[in-house]
């Protein structure tokens, strides 16, 4: 089973990478991009009898800094 | 009596060594050294050193995999019983990550790695590693990070102020760090992670011996003068 974890920063806390993202963007020219925020995303493949909450179990102890990150589990048809 | 101390080494630590010399300079037993893999610390430790560096290659996250290591939850247990912990730099992140102390460390506002001598203000000299400074006394000690942001939201800003638990200020900019917080005490004032290297200023061939008296602080604190 293919499970998908994206791991954003928290509203609020400051993201100095996407605001270089954001810096960089514009000076290539690309209007009109209001704000960027930098994350990460995990592509984890599991056995099939790894359950939901495990899962979240995992982003809560490893994958995500519960202090300043969220993170949303997303299932990917195989 | 003798001061019994250990410094842990994880794979990327770099500046065990320098720890490790410090602690030996100053209270003049060499300290043990205690690799990531072992699950248990030696019997007796007046106190427990992470030091710096790039533990894991900052995968994941600064400290994250350090945090999650094997002696990690021997070094979370033996604080938890009150034996005194010292993180500096990774080590701060190390501790951060563990949950032994509120926040978070972010990538530096400025976005560069900072390696220079910054100046520090003392902002509670009446802690276990902090005795031996005064209050509001500046002190010089070289920084090198990347990630040393400190971030909390602004309730545990305001707690961590109220209860006195920020140890040390920077007295110029140096990171973005939320309330200009250097370095942090747990509620029970046993752990304390900072950014600065006060093992990096313990001799004249350093360039200045401002850190020396964290060191003396806790000596003293634990085994007597």
């Amino acid at each position: 089973m293919k499970v998908r974890v994206h791991v954003s920063l928290k509203p609020g806390v400051l993201d100095p990478q996407g605001r270089a993202i954001h810096h960089s963007l514009e000076g290539l020219g690309f209007a009109g991009v209001n704000d960027v925020r930098a994350g990460r995303l995990f592509e984890l493949d599991v056995a099939e009898t790894v359950t939901d909450e495990a899962i979240d179990d995992m982003c809560r102890k490893l994958l995500a800094n519960m202090v300043i990150e969220n993170y949303r589990i997303e299932k990917v048809a195989a | 009596m003798a001061f019994t101390s250990a410094v842990i080494t994880f794979p990327g630590s770099n500046c065990d060594r320098d720890m490790a010399v410090a602690l030996e300079k100053v209270s003049g037993t060499a300290p043990h050294r205690v690799w990531h893999g072992d699950s248990q610390l030696p019997e007796g430790l007046d106190f427990i050193a992470v030091p710096g560096g790039f533990s894991y290659g900052d995968y994941l996250r600064c400290g994250a995999i350090a945090s999650r290591s094997p002696i990690m939850q021997a070094v979370i247990a033996a604080a938890e019983r009150g034996v005194p912990v010292l993180g500096v730099c990774n080590g701060f992140q190390v501790l951060t990550e563990s949950g032994l102390l509120p926040g978070a460390l972010l990538r530096n506002a400025g976005l560069n790695f900072v390696c220079r001598e910054v100046s520090l203000e003392v902002a509670n000299a009446q802690s276990l590693f902090t005795s031996a400074y005064d209050a509001g006394q500046v002190i010089r000690v070289p920084v090198a990070h990347h990630d040393g942001n400190y971030f909390a939201d602004d309730a545990t800003l305001d707690r961590l102020e109220g209860e006195g638990r920020v140890a040390f200020r920077y007295a110029e900019e140096v990171n973005g760090s939320a309330r200009s917080i250097a370095g942090l005490l747990n509620a029970a004032g046993n752990v304390l992670g900072m950014m600065p290297h006060p093992e990096r200023a313990i001799e004249d061939t350093h360039g200045g011996t401002d850190g020396r008296g964290l060191f003396e602080s806790a000596i003293r604190g634990l085994v007597g003068a």
